[in-house]
């Protein structure tokens, strides 16, 4: 039982490392938080500190010593403490949240969308052409320094959106619309992820966040706007032709395809993602068949169906899937 | 401890079978989310062998996925949100056109009928088609009342599908 008591610290160091960690402060306000963090820290920890003295000073000392003017000089000094503290903590978390708003106000704001729903991420890029904004899905691209509107919204259940790396958490509620605000200071891969119970697959409710130079973004962005690419063998043709007239194409979209169902992500550049079913498995070949073939095996109560299929229309599918760059 | 008396421990006894009987209603209801492959593949006949078709209609789970579908599939578009009925038939009234009965909505669904509604043959998988059929039933009070689901997920005036008479399938009245 000692043994396993030790190993809790352990386990919680475990959250330390990178990716999806607050203490990481690689946007301006889980930076922001890591400094109120420490302030709030080292202030109840000198307080704590203080009570400790005192209790010592009651069970050793001696009653009454130094009189009553000791006492009262403690006491003044223990009360302009607390005052001065609490003055400090509250001044320190309300400038923060200033400087949070304003942080990069001068910068035209990346609008994104994001539609949650059980159990992945729908994100749409709007922009004031509508031609140029993008969907994708369980990825989000961020340009470095540029501050991010995320206009929040729910299609079934309240999820919460929490990318712990960049900034603090928001609901995501049916019918209504959130925002949170994000600016990204620091290049790097980190994740999302869903932070409100909101079913059976709530803990496979991720999300990909890079963080990349405005250049590498504008390549991205540029990319992703494209339309699926043709298929090319007639392996792949054979996938294309499967997916389009199965349930596939029902539930999800494919740009420059037929398929154009809202009810799934979206899987027009599916293969230059890191992970499938919402952070849930990393993009190779075997798990995507395996996600294909066997949703329910993965993650038990998903929306997705198994679709009856062939060994081989499943290897032609997934060849399909995998030219989706 | 305490001095207990016999006639104490024995109610207490009879207390603990008594909870211990309760436990047995712990059972999960049967959520297979898959159908069986085998009924799975070419052809509405294979959809209609599906051995797991009786299950369907008495099964809350299936009848909200079926909610769900109905939506996704935009089978509202024609039939009406509640199944009020629009450019295609309502499922409401007490009428079917082919049959009312688990089997004839899915081979509706899977084979289409004339004048408008299209086949979903290998756009639905063979357990969707059931589910949706256990819920089209549901609409015109065919489900049983336990496992209806009790309201839709969009907006509605009317009163959730719960707290409607199970032996009045809305059929036309005479106004009074």
């Amino acid at each position: 039982m000692r043994r396993l008591l030790a190993l809790v610290p352990l386990a919680l160091l475990a959250g330390c490392s990178g990716m999806q960690s607050m203490s990481e402060g690689a946007g301006f306000g889980s930076h922001l938080f890591n400094q109120l963090m420490l302030l709030f820290l080292v202030v109840t920890g000198i307080s704590y500190a203080a009570v400790l003295l005192f209790l010592t000073m009651a069970v050793v000392g001696r009653r009454n010593e130094g009189g009553e003017p000791r006492l009262q000089a403690l006491l003044i000094a223990w009360t302009g403490f607390i005052l001065i503290g609490l003055i400090l903590l509250t001044g320190a978390s309300f400038l923060s949240d200033r400087r949070e708003a304003r942080e990069g106000s001068d910068r035209t704001p990346l609008k994104v969308t994001v539609n949650a729903n059980q159990w992945w991420w729908g994100i749409e890029y709007q922009n004031d052409d509508p031609s140029q904004s993008l969907r994708t899905a369980n990825e989000l691209h961020l340009p470095v320094g540029r501050p991010v509107e995320l206009k929040l919204n729910a299609g079934d259940v309240i999820h919460s959106l929490w990318i712990p790396a960049l900034a603090g958490k928001q609901d995501l509620i049916p019918g209504r619309e959130n925002d949170l605000r994000v600016v990204p200071t620091r290049i790097g891969h980190y994740r999302g992820q869903c932070a409100e119970y909101c079913g059976l697959q709530h803990a496979h409710m991720a999300f990909d966040v890079t963080v990349e130079s405005p250049q590498a973004f504008a390549a991205w962005y540029k990319a992703q706007s494209q339309p699926a690419p043709e298929p090319a063998d007639p392996g792949i043709k054979a996938g294309h032709d499967f997916f389009m007239s199965h349930a596939c194409a029902m539930c999800h979209a494919i740009g420059g395809t037929p398929a154009n169902g809202t009810t799934g992500p979206d899987l027009t550049h599916v293969a230059s993602r890191k992970t499938i079913a919402a952070g849930t498995l990393p993009m190779t070949r075997g798990a995507l068949m395996g996600w294909i073939a066997n949703p329910q095996g993965v993650k038990p109560g998903a929306r997705m169906p198994a679709v009856g299929m062939t060994p081989d229309e499943l290897h032609a599918v997934a060849s399909y899937l995998e030219t989706l760059k | 401890m305490p001095h207990v008396g016999p006639r104490f421990r024995a109610r207490l006894f009879w207390l603990l079978i008594a909870g211990f009987c309760l436990l047995s209603s712990c059972r999960q209801s049967d959520r297979s989310q898959t159908s069986d492959p085998r009924a799975e593949g070419a052809g509405g006949g294979a959809i209609l062998s599906d051995p797991a078709q009786q299950g369907y209609s008495t099964s809350a789970f299936h009848i909200g996925e079926g909610q769900r579908l109905y939506s996704w599939m935009n089978c509202a578009g024609c039939h009406g949100p509640h199944g009020g009925g629009g450019m295609g038939p309502s499922f409401m009234d007490a009428e079917w056109r082919y049959g009312g009965g688990m089997a004839d909505i899915v081979r509706s669904i899977d084979g289409g009928r004339p004048n408008g509604m299209p086949s979903f043959h290998d756009r639905l998988t063979g357990q969707q088609m059931w589910q949706l059929a256990a819920y089209i039933r549901s609409l015109s009070g065919l489900a049983p009342k336990d496992v209806v689901p009790s309201r839709g997920d969009q907006m509605s005036s009317k009163a959730p599908i719960t707290q409607r008479s199970p032996d009045k399938p809305a059929e036309p009245r005479e106004p009074y």
